[in-house]
């Protein structure tokens, strides 16, 4: 049962083929077997899962049954979950279970879907490797010496184990395409506004978005349809009409304009990476598609405006956790002082300082014009290069990540090298366009991801050109090798 | 040398919105701690904002008030502190780009003069929580203080004046005006007491006839209009003595203890933090259309300079009475509901400034708060003018009254304080009188003189008041009284 | 730092920025004001750390913004307001089941001294 996809799992249920029940079961068994290798997730919800599952098996029976109905996924730990423990990948959060759920989370419970748990994290969805989690690092199945990428590498490590058919996730500066670069999977960033933010903790508030983590385009587009929502809760939630994602998968693509930016396939790629990207674009030529190279000439400037805005904005999202209503509080405090300061500083780790400290930085008087406005004023300049790009083309297409998955450690403790994992996607979140990876062939037997990006809210041009590459292609099916 | 106070205010006003101005929680005050902060009020780990349409509306409101440019595109930035009563570790507030722009408020002083104070500007802003301390709430002998959120998130709107004071009066009468201004719109419920109306005040001083602005001190959170008078008194005093020892003013803001009158630095500039504002990422600007402005301008309630003026002319009541009157919408509308019922505008104003002022201030109740309504208040105006009772009697009965014993006519009746009337009745006391003090009447009528005639009379009226127990229309006494003397001659 | 990034993005061009420092006293300011414990053993590596990440970010002083207004939001979108209406219940015993310290509904902390 979990070679099928969620698209053959949705068609077995109805057909009968297995009860949701036992597809729980069998989720939650491999689980139990197989995470250990892994350590993707950080909470399993049995009892909900199979609660959930069960009140699924009797929608099915009586045929209401809405589009996930008895499909199990996996939740990143980001979201709140009503009731069940929601860590964010932090000591400072271990034990926080809240009282109300994500937009997200809801909308997949109205979807009939199942939870199956929490996956891990990068703490505070900070990091590129998944070595921030205060729950220990998620090993990629592909190989697990090698890191899964982050910080959505729980969500991405759970499906390619095939320890869940789909997980949630989200990605600020490629939280979602660089693990399922990494991982062989399909992810898609949506539009920035398209998914509901509310009680998905807070990373970068401009930046942040949820999206789905699958393996294949057709099930990112059925998931995608239970995510997004409009959602008056979330004032940056965009009231745009909603679509069936799934409509325009089949549609052709002959003429489809494509463009490759120069700047993305610079010294800094991995030549077989680059291989493997360009030999997927010659497929959507054999398509019908016209490739052109264009330039995104502000493409070198998004990393360090990331890395001023991001920080800014985490450095004041984070300042909530201060060990007085919730999360961790450090013992005896001697006064107020000693009580934010050890708290904080027990509680976070050494990534999440760092990024508090550079954001406070960069906001302290005197500094705020060179680097917060300036890179405000650059961020415009990035998204202006897409804007005119997007005049020309329909999508642009290049490589998701520099690489295949590097070594746990690999990194070093040089935070800039880890940064600089997220080149190619960062630019993305800094305009809100939407992303997506899908795999491409493998190099040293591991996955490397192709990255589409399209126009704002243009969601369906994405999935229905990875869908029509992977009904010629065969990158998606292969799979991590089997631990059991 | 002589100095020259210079003074600026902040005020920071609660808005009477029925919700936060990020959420959907109540703002009702006196609740149970911490039972009306919701999730996003405590900051809790996903939530978001939502602003609140009516804390606009009320703010333009505000700006239209004081003529001021309405920002069309407003932004909202955090400020980034860390203090146990603001959950989020920043406060969501306004810097520069503002729901009101550059403005003025107009001030009548003591000795007739007016004045102009510019308005910087007026900017929305969440208010924090409250921090009680240990003997507050009776905590457990733990030394620690206790967190009540429930203000956490209550509109405000913060209104900075530009440095235009030159002495206490000026501050406090453009405080009480900003007080009549907010409380007449209805934006605020003006209760200083709870909190409603905050004032910060910038003090400095410099030799008169000099330009500069000497180094201020901000003196924070006063909430009446006594400790802001006694503060800036106390505050100059303090300044012009370290200036004239050859000192220096230290740029530091102070607290001030209304009750022991003693006032502390709390912290100097060089401890101020450092708030790293930026725009606040999780809210869009807002923009305001001109039909909406000019929706909320058809809508804008009576102001009291238009108040006061329309009660000159269509009252006939002195520019003074008028003013003060008209200052807040809830006397206002007192006498104008006295006035109609009563239909003696002159009567209405004198015991609504005179009897009902004095018993509402030595009771410390609003005149909404009044035991006697307004319609009670004219019921006994009336009996006054058709000559049932003597003003002297209706103080008495006014008394009654405000003890909640019933309406005027009642207690009139109750207690029989109903005028003598009665021509009969008078006559004979008024006899009665004459004929005990016959040494009085032929003095009297020994007298030539009218005027020196009238005066004796003094000699019998007294007697006959105390035999009617003050009931006696103090007229019709005196016709009888000055037949009968001219009677016995 | 720069010819790194500039390497990986085929920009060879030297940007002409001074390199920002930063030192135990800086590190201990922006500590103090994100109430962020820094143990005295780590400081100067975390100042390490942090002056390569504003390295990397100093290549922004090499753009021409001139003119360019700063973009907050990634998209041009306006703010919608809500109505002025209750819409949440008192939910006080479900929140303070997480708090740290609380008693008697206030949530308690070491003396706030003003």
């Amino acid at each position: 049962m979990h070679n099928l996809t969620i698209a053959e799992l949705i068609k077995g249920l109805r057909n009968k083929d297995f009860t949701s029940v036992e597809l729980t079961r069998h989720y939650l068994d491999r689980i139990k077997r197989l995470d250990a290798n892994y350590n993707s997730f950080v909470t399993v919800t049995e009892d909900i899962a199979l609660a959930q599952a069960k009140a699924a098996d009797e929608r099915l029976a009586q045929g209401d049954a809405p589009a996930l109905c008895g499909v199990p996924i996996a939740h990143k730990d980001i979201f709140c979950t009503d009731g069940v423990r929601t860590s964010c990948g932090s000591k400072m959060l271990d034990n926080f279970v809240p009282p109300y759920d994500a937009t997200v989370v809801e909308n997949y419970r109205k979807a009939g879907a199942v939870m199956l748990g929490k996956v891990n994290m990068d703490e505070f969805a900070m990091g590129s490797s998944n070595e921030t989690s205060f729950y220990g690092p998620v090993k990629n199945p592909w190989d697990t010496n090698c890191v899964p990428g982050g910080s959505s590498g729980g969500s991405a490590a759970a499906v390619a184990a095939q320890l869940a058919p789909g997980a949630t996730a989200t990605d600020t500066g490629g939280s979602i395409r660089q693990p399922a670069s990494l991982c062989g999977l399909t992810g898609l960033k949506p539009t920035y506004g398209r998914v509901s933010r509310w009680g998905m903790i807070a990373f970068a508030s401009s930046l942040d978005q949820a999206g789905p983590m699958t393996r294949t385009a057709e099930d990112a587009a059925i998931m995608l349809n239970a995510m997004a929502s409009f959602d008056d809760k979330d004032s940056t939630c965009v009231d745009e009409p909603l679509c069936d994602y799934t409509a325009s998968l089949n549609d052709s693509l002959q003429g489809l304009r494509i463009g490759v930016p120069k700047e993305y396939f610079s010294e800094g790629l991995q030549p077989e990476t680059a291989e493997r990207v360009q030999a997927a674009i010659k497929e959507f030529e054999k398509m019908g598609a016209e490739i052109k190279e264009i330039s995104l000439p502000h493409t070198s400037l998004a990393v360090p405006a990331y890395y001023v805005i991001a920080p800014a904005e985490c450095s004041a999202n984070l300042s909530r956790f201060d060990g007085v209503r919730y999360g961790h509080r450090c013992e005896n405090p001697k006064d107020l002082n000693d009580l934010y300061k050890r708290s904080r500083g027990e509680a976070f780790g050494e990534e999440v300082k760092r990024r508090i400290l550079v954001g406070a930085y960069a906001l302290s008087a005197g500094y705020y014009d060179a680097y917060y406005r300036k890179a405000q004023q650059v961020r415009r300049l990035i998204k202006q290069d897409f804007v005119d790009a997007f005049n020309d083309v329909d999508v642009i297409m290049g490589p998701t990540a520099t690489a295949p998955a590097f070594a746990f450690g690999s990194k070093g403790d040089d935070p800039v090298a880890m940064y600089l994992e997220d080149i190619y996607t960062i630019a993305t979140n800094l305009a809100g366009l939407p992303g997506l990876s899908i795999p491409c062939g493998l190099v040293d037997s591991k996955p490397v991801g192709l990255q589409l990006i399209s126009n704002f809210f243009d969601e369906a041009k994405l999935l229905n050109a990875a869908h029509q590459f992977q009904q010629v292609t065969d990158h998606h099916q292969q799979t991590a090798p089997a631990l059991d | 040398m002589e100095w020259e106070t210079v003074i600026g205010l902040e005020v920071h006003v609660q808005l009477a919105t029925d919700t936060k101005i990020f959420s959907g929680a109540s703002t009702a005050f006196g609740s149970a701690p911490n039972t009306q902060a919701c999730a996003i009020d405590l900051a809790m780990p996903g939530t978001l904002p939502v602003p609140n349409e009516k804390a606009f509306r009320y703010a333009i409101m505000f700006g239209l008030a004081i003529d001021a440019d309405i920002g069309k595109r407003s932004v909202f930035e955090r400020k980034n502190y860390f203090y146990p009563d603001l959950p989020k570790g920043y406060q969501t507030t306004q810097l520069d780009e503002p729901i009101v722009g550059p403005g003025h408020v107009e001030i009548q002083l003591s000795d007739g003069s007016t004045k102009s104070i510019r308005i910087h500007h007026a900017h929305l802003e969440e208010d924090a929580g409250k921090s009680l301390h240990e003997g507050d709430f009776g905590g457990m002998g733990h030394g620690m203080s206790g967190i009540d959120l429930n203000r956490a998130g209550t509109p405000l709107i913060e209104i900075v004046s530009e440095p235009d004071m030159r002495n206490a009066e000026e501050a406090v009468t453009f405080a009480r005006k900003l007080h009549s201004i907010v409380s007449s719109l209805g934006i605020c419920d003006g209760e200083m007491s709870q909190g409603s109306m905050r004032f910060d005040v910038n003090i400095s001083v410099r030799p008169k006839g000099t330009e500069t602005l000497g180094t201020r001190t901000e003196t924070k959170n006063l909430n009446s209009f006594k400790f802001m008078e006694d503060c800036i008194a106390l505050e100059v005093e303090r300044q012009i003595d370290v200036l004239e020892e050859g000192g220096e003013i230290i740029q530091e803001t102070r607290l001030y203890n209304g009750d022991t009158k003693v006032a502390r630095s709390m912290r100097s500039k060089e401890e101020a933090n450092d708030y790293r504002y930026f725009p606040c990422p999780d809210l869009l600007p807002v923009e305001i259309d001109d039909d909406y402005i000019e929706d909320i301008r058809k809508q804008l309630p009576e102001l009291p300079d238009a108040r006061q003026a329309r009660f000159v002319e269509q009252y006939g009541l002195s520019e003074y009475d008028a003013g003060i009157l008209a200052a807040d919408a809830a006397t206002a509308q007192y006498f104008e509901t006295t006035t109609e019922a009563c239909n003696d505008a002159k009567l209405a104003a004198n015991w609504i400034m005179g009897d009902l002022s004095a018993k509402l201030n030595a009771d410390e109740k609003t005149i909404n708060d009044s035991p006697v309504a307004a319609t009670a208040l004219a019921g006994l105006i009336v009996r006054i003018k058709d000559n049932t009772i003597s003003n002297k009697i209706a103080k008495q009965v006014f008394e009654h009254m405000w003890k909640g014993e019933g309406e005027a006519d009642s207690i009139i009746d109750a207690k029989g304080l109903k005028q003598m009337s009665d021509t009969g009745e008078l006559e004979k006391i008024v006899d009665d009188v004459i004929a005990s003090k016959p040494k009085e009447v032929a003095n009297y009528l020994g007298e030539e003189d009218p005027k020196k005639r009238k005066k004796m009379m003094g000699a019998f009226m007294g007697p006959i008041m105390a035999a009617t127990k003050g009931q006696a229309n103090p007229g019709m006494v005196n016709q009888i009284l000055s037949k009968k003397l001219n009677e016995q001659g | 730092m720069m010819t790194r990034l500039n390497r990986l993005l085929g920009n060879e061009e030297k940007a002409q920025i001074s390199e920002t420092q930063v030192d135990r006293s800086d590190i201990e300011k922006l500590a103090e004001l994100a109430r962020i414990e820094i143990s005295e053993s780590t400081v100067d590596e975390v100042a390490k750390s942090i002056t390569d990440v504003l390295a990397l970010v100093d290549q922004l002083q090499a753009a021409d913004t001139d003119g360019i207004a700063p973009m907050a939001h990634p998209l041009d979108a306006t703010q919608r307001l809500r109505v002025d209406r209750v819409s949440e219940d008192n939910r006080r015993d479900d929140f303070q089941k997480l708090a740290p310290a609380a008693e008697q509904g206030l949530y308690l902390v070491p003396k706030v001294i003003e």
